[in-house]
């Protein structure tokens, strides 16, 4: 027998720049788990008893984001001790991945409720401070072709030959779209301020905005994996080693078409209609069907594109039936291949901007996403909606929401 | 016969001599290990002896592994020849390990007796490995020495613990050149890389190594790693700083070799693996990547062709027997042109007096300035000292005088590729030189039956063909016209050996043996582009195999006006017969338009203003568009490599070449053919006759007759043969 799995609610903290000099630095990445779980807590009012577990998504989980850091965020925060915790890796769409798991849960009938989310502290615990045996067994490295994801992210760009002015162009709307979006107040349903233990408040909205950037301004920035392609150690020969079909690689990516690095945290409360019931909540979407998938590890970064076809053909549904789209704006390279290959309009997709104005915290963007895109279809009045991220080693992950 | 000799002097210190009888350099044999072996023992056992010396009785160390030896133990194996080649590594490592630990007690690290190395010069491959496990190494300041690796070139790399001892010493950074590019150096650069402890005055040698070991404390006779502690200089895989070396040095080696040598890859391996172990774990770590690489058919195959089959050719394996020593002592050189002057250069290098001739004094004089050039050049990187100019330039005779050419007992002749101008030379020049004199012409494309008819003496007359830049290039492509005498070839191999270059020696047929092989590359690949094949898909495909330069490049490089040439000179040649080819469109099309390669800035390429590449030249779509529809990229490798290796069949078929091992060097050494295959010959026996048959009937049937397999080879498909097995060492051409 299965369920159905309801959002009840999200919440997220703001994005902070993800540098030391970022607002957010000061606060530990367990510390800003908790203050989101009680934050969901207390705007819903849920019994955190009815509530199996935390699934949370973490990339780095060495240090203060080690040692199961759900469980220490459980114990950190206001939740019940019963609410279990478990931290889940998949790169950047670890948040939407704990989503999809809980999701999972519920319709199986494996408990009630869920809180899943995620969190990264990348100012505090830097990416790559996990190791990791991809980059340097050379058994494996070489077998899968491996390159860092800003190589990926280039590779893209001139296999589909999106040109430094189409990324650039695209980086500028996004930031438009998220200046706008921050002035309407469009983001104020899920965020909420961080506080330290005083209740004087840390930070009360995304700090990465940078709504006057234009052309000119991103003209100016140097590419930013050129001479690891180029030079030392050489990335692009390996690029080319795996498609032999480009002459070399077009860098056009920088600090300005990319999405930045930042602190932040987001929760969604899971439940089946029972523990709805029993809590009073009134169910804001259903998750309809979820997704993930392997791609070549090379290009790395395409993996939105085969996932969604798969989600498709799993509910039956045409790219047409999507009302409202979210693409992890981890490159500009990563969106322009998703649009261009559903040939999505830009006014259904990342309509307030995305991760290339407000950062992207690794373990969290898979759940702010996934926030995000349900605000806006309640906002925007539309049915169905679908958020999708590119992810590290070459996989995708997907999720379609329904409002009820 | 004794390969270890044992002493015990007055002093208490045991003198081990590495002295193999009949050799020149000490190679390292499975009972040369046994003997070293029982040495140890009894400097161990026997509480009067302080300690030991390994030392060598020839004026160098050792040159390394007898890699027949790996050989052996592989057929000794059987059905698991793993089993046997990971026994016979370890025993190796036994007796490395038992020198370094020397009787020092496991717990405290005391106890041990100093043995040192005293390596009165070259130490190469295992000669730089026992050292490595000694407590100390001397050696000699012996200019001629070379200490380093190179077990890398042969499609190997060191698997008797120098891999793992080296990256313990000295860090992944500080190894990587001497383990990834084979590099070897003379002893104070090895000193100063901290590859060896001291360099001393050779008469100094055991009185040195015999002094540190009076001296040697306890704690001097631990190795690092061994100690309590240790570090591995710039960090370890997952260290911070070691974890960006370690993603450099795998990007690194996976861009520079394309994915193509399996011995870099399985080297690193190691490398990675033992560096997150304890030393003994990493030995073995290191010896099951080492058996790894050695069951690998492309190391066998290069070290066959690197190895084994070019030292055999260089030492005269297919030289004529009963020939005396035909050395040269002057050569004449005519034609002082590009050709000309790269073989007056390694002709003065290798110590032969030079009559450089040319039409005009300026001519001749600019092809020997080429030598000074190369000389300064020598200088400036120290390498050379003006005495060694001025010898090497006192060498060479630049003039127009034909009479200086008297008593020369070589002549090489490199004038313009026409029939008439050289027989008009050859003319001249016999009826100056002496009867004994053998006439030889660098012709890359005439057949030399056809030139020796103007000469008076054809059995004294054969073909020299230098690969451009001749003192760059290594091999040397001699060929006999129909009635080139024994004493010829025998005098034509000797200069070669004289000039340190490897020979093959094969007969006169249409473009000989190399360029009748690279002609169909290029060829194939102007199909390829007439097409719509992606030009960048040809040429990195090419790369990906292990050629140096990918077809469209080398076509630039050689110049579109040089294919076009040989495309008219051979439809002339073959008339109606010619197979005509979309291919020959594309290299008409860059003639007319004058983009002639490298040498015009345009060509497949662009170049800017100083004749760098830029990219490939966007315009060749106009005339010949990408289809939609590419070739996977095995289909266009598979069809640029038999272009080639079925030519090499044909030309052993057709009696050009005698033997397949100079088909196989040749192909590597001549033009970069896929070094990890070991040459065309291996890498079909690699491939399997069957397999190979089984591909060129695909690309028959989708792309032309040409790939349609020769006789021979759908022969052994049948019969199951393999080229080595069928045309083997000893075995000449059917």
């Amino acid at each position: 027998m299965t369920h159905d799995a309801y959002i009840y609610d999200t919440a997220r903290s703001p994005r902070g720049k993800g540098k030391k000099d970022g607002s957010l630095h000061e606060v530990s990445a367990v510390r800003l788990s908790a203050e989101v779980l009680n934050e969901l807590q207390s705007r819903t009012g849920f019994d955190s008893k009815d509530v199996d577990d935390l699934i949370w998504g973490n990339v780095s989980q060495v240090g203060e984001q080690g040692g199961c850091l759900a469980r220490s965020a459980v114990l950190y925060s206001d939740l019940d001790e019963s609410v279990a915790g478990v931290s889940v890796n998949r790169f950047c769409a670890s948040g939407l991945e704990a989503v999809n798991m809980a999701a999972g849960q519920v319709m199986g009938g494996m408990g009630n409720a869920y809180i899943a989310g995620g969190v990264e502290s990348m100012s505090r615990v830097p990416m790559g401070s996990d190791g990791g045996a991809i980059a340097v067994d050379p058994t494996l490295a070489m077998k899968a072709y491996f390159v860092p994801q800003g190589i990926s992210s280039d590779i893209i760009a001139t296999k589909y030959g999106f040109t430094r002015d189409m990324c650039d162009e695209y980086a500028v709307e996004s930031q438009k779209r998220a200046a706008q979006a921050q002035k309407e107040g469009r983001f104020d349903k899920s965020v909420f301020g961080i506080t330290d233990q005083n209740g004087l408040e840390i930070l009360g909205h995304d700090e990465m905005v940078r709504g006057e950037t234009n052309m000119q301004t991103l003209g100016s920035l140097n590419p930013s994996f050129k001479a690891q392609g180029e030079v030392m150690p050489g990335f692009d020969a390996i690029a080319l080693l795996k498609y032999p079909e480009l002459e070399k690689i077009n860098h056009v990516h920088h600090a300005g078409n990319s999405s930045g690095i930042a602190d932040g945290a987001a929760a969604i409360l899971i439940g089946n209609k029972e523990f709805g019931e029993r809590n009073g909540l009134k169910p804001r979407a259903r998750i309809k069907a979820t997704a993930k998938i392997g791609t070549d590890p090379t290009i790395m970064l395409t993996g939105p594109v085969p996932v969604t076809e798969r989600i498709l053909e799993r509910t039956g549904m045409n790219i047409g039936d999507i009302d409202l789209f979210e693409v992890n704006e981890a490159f500009a390279s990563v969106v322009l291949r998703f649009q261009h290959y559903f040939n999505v309009d830009h006014s259904k997709l990342n309509v307030n901007g995305g991760a290339i104005a407000m950062g992207h915290p690794l373990g969290a963007t898979g759940a702010v996403i996934l926030g995000t895109l349900l605000d806006e279809m309640e906002r925007s009045d539309k049915e169905t909606g679908l958020a999708t991220l590119c992810i590290g080693s070459g996989m995708g992950a997907a999720t379609i929401l329904e409002r009820v | 016969m004794t390969d270890f000799h044992y002493k015990l002097d007055d002093d208490g210190i045991a003198i081990i001599t590495w002295d193999c009888p009949d050799k020149s350099m000490n190679i390292m044999s499975e009972t040369g290990f046994a003997e070293l072996n029982g040495h140890i023992d009894t400097v161990l056992g026997d509480d009067a002896i302080k300690g030991a010396i390994i030392t060598s009785g020839k004026d160098s160390f050792a040159a390394g592994m007898d890699l027949t030896v790996l050989a052996e133990w592989k057929e000794k194996g059987g059905d698991t020849p793993a089993r046997a080649l990971m026994d016979g590594v370890m025993q190796g490592h036994e007796v490395m390990r038992k020198i370094e630990r020397a009787g020092m007690d496991p717990k405290t690290n005391k106890g041990g007796k100093p043995i040192v190395a005293a390596l009165p010069g070259t130490g190469l491959g295992i000669g730089l490995e026992i050292p490595l496990a000694c407590h100390r190494i001397f050696v000699a300041d012996n200019p001629k020495a070379k200490i380093g690796l190179p077990e890398i070139m042969v499609g190997i790399f060191p698997g008797g613990g120098g891999t793992t001892r080296l990256v313990r010493k000295l860090g992944v950074m500080n190894a990587s050149s001497f383990l990834l590019e084979g590099k070897t150096v003379a002893p104070a650069k090895a000193k100063a890389a901290g590859l060896i402890d001291e360099v001393v005055p050779a008469d100094e040698l055991i009185s040195s190594a015999k002094a540190w070991i009076e001296s040697a404390t306890d704690a001097d006779l631990v190795k690092p790693w061994d100690a309590k502690g240790y570090k591995m200089p710039g960090g370890t895989p997952y260290h911070p700083a070691g974890f960006m070396t370690f993603v450099g040095a795998t990007a690194m080696v996976h861009g520079k070799t394309q994915g193509a040598f399996p011995a870099a890859k399985a080297m690193l391996a190691a490398v990675y693996e033992g560096a997150l172990v304890p030393f003994d774990q990493a030995i073995r770590i290191e010896a099951r990547w080492f058996t790894n690489i050695l069951l690998n058919p492309s190391s066998s195959a290069m070290i066959n062709s690197l190895f084994i089959n070019k030292g055999a050719l260089e030492k005269g394996a297919v030289r004529p027997k009963g020939i005396p020593d035909q050395s040269v002592k002057k050569v004449g050189v005519l034609g002082a042109g590009m050709m000309g002057a790269g073989i007056a250069l390694v002709s003065a290098l290798a110590g032969i007096e030079v009559v450089l001739i040319d039409q005009s004094q300026e001519a001749a004089d600019k092809g020997k300035a080429y030598s000074e050039a190369h000389a300064d050049k020598g200088i400036a990187r120290k390498k050379s000292t003006p005495e060694k100019k001025e010898k090497l330039l006192s060498l060479i005779t630049a003039t127009t005088d034909l009479e200086a050419l008297k008593g020369c007992d070589l002549i090489v002749e490199a004038v313009f590729e026409d029939v008439g101008v050289k027989a008009e030379m050859t003319k001249k020049v016999e009826a100056i030189v002496g009867e004994d004199c053998i006439f030889a012409t660098n012709t890359s494309t005439l057949p030399i039956s056809e030139l020796a008819k103007a000469s008076a003496r054809p059995e004294q007359f054969i073909g020299i063909h230098f690969f451009s830049p001749v003192d760059k290039m290594l091999l040397v492509e001699i060929i006999k016209g129909k009635e080139t005498g024994d004493r010829a070839v025998a005098k034509s191999l000797d200069f070669v050996r004289q000039i340190r270059k490897t020979p093959i020696v094969v007969n006169d047929e249409r473009f000989f043996y190399a360029n009748r092989c690279i002609i169909p590359y290029g060829a194939e690949a102007n199909r390829m582009v007439a097409e719509g094949v992606e030009p960048a898909l040809i040429e990195n495909a090419a790369k990906q195999l292990g050629f140096p330069l990918g077809p469209l490049q080398l076509g630039d490089e050689t110049s579109i006006d040089l294919a076009e040439k040989i495309m008219r000179a051979t439809k002339a040649a073959l008339g109606n017969a010619y197979p005509a080819s979309n291919g020959d469109d594309v290299v008409q099309k860059l003639f007319d338009m004058g983009r002639l390669g490298r040498k015009t800035k345009s060509g497949f390429y662009d170049y800017d203003e100083k004749g760098k590449r830029t990219g490939l030249w966007k315009g060749l779509g106009d005339h010949f568009p990408v289809s939609e529809d590419q070739p996977s990229l095995t289909d266009v490798q598979h069809r640029l490599a038999m272009a080639q290796v079925l030519e090499a069949v044909r030309a052993l078929e057709e009696g050009v070449l005698e033997d397949i091992r100079e088909g196989d060097v040749g192909a590597i050494l001549g033009w970069g053919f896929m070094p990890w295959s070991g040459g065309p010959f291996s890498w079909l026996d690699i491939l399997g006759s069957q397999k190979a048959v089984e591909i060129c009937e695909d690309l028959a049937a989708r792309y032309g007759d040409r790939f349609e397999p020769p006789a021979l080879l759908k022969e052994m498909a049948k019969n199951g043969e393999s080229f080595y097995g069928r045309f083997g060492a000893d075995a000449k051409a059917a």
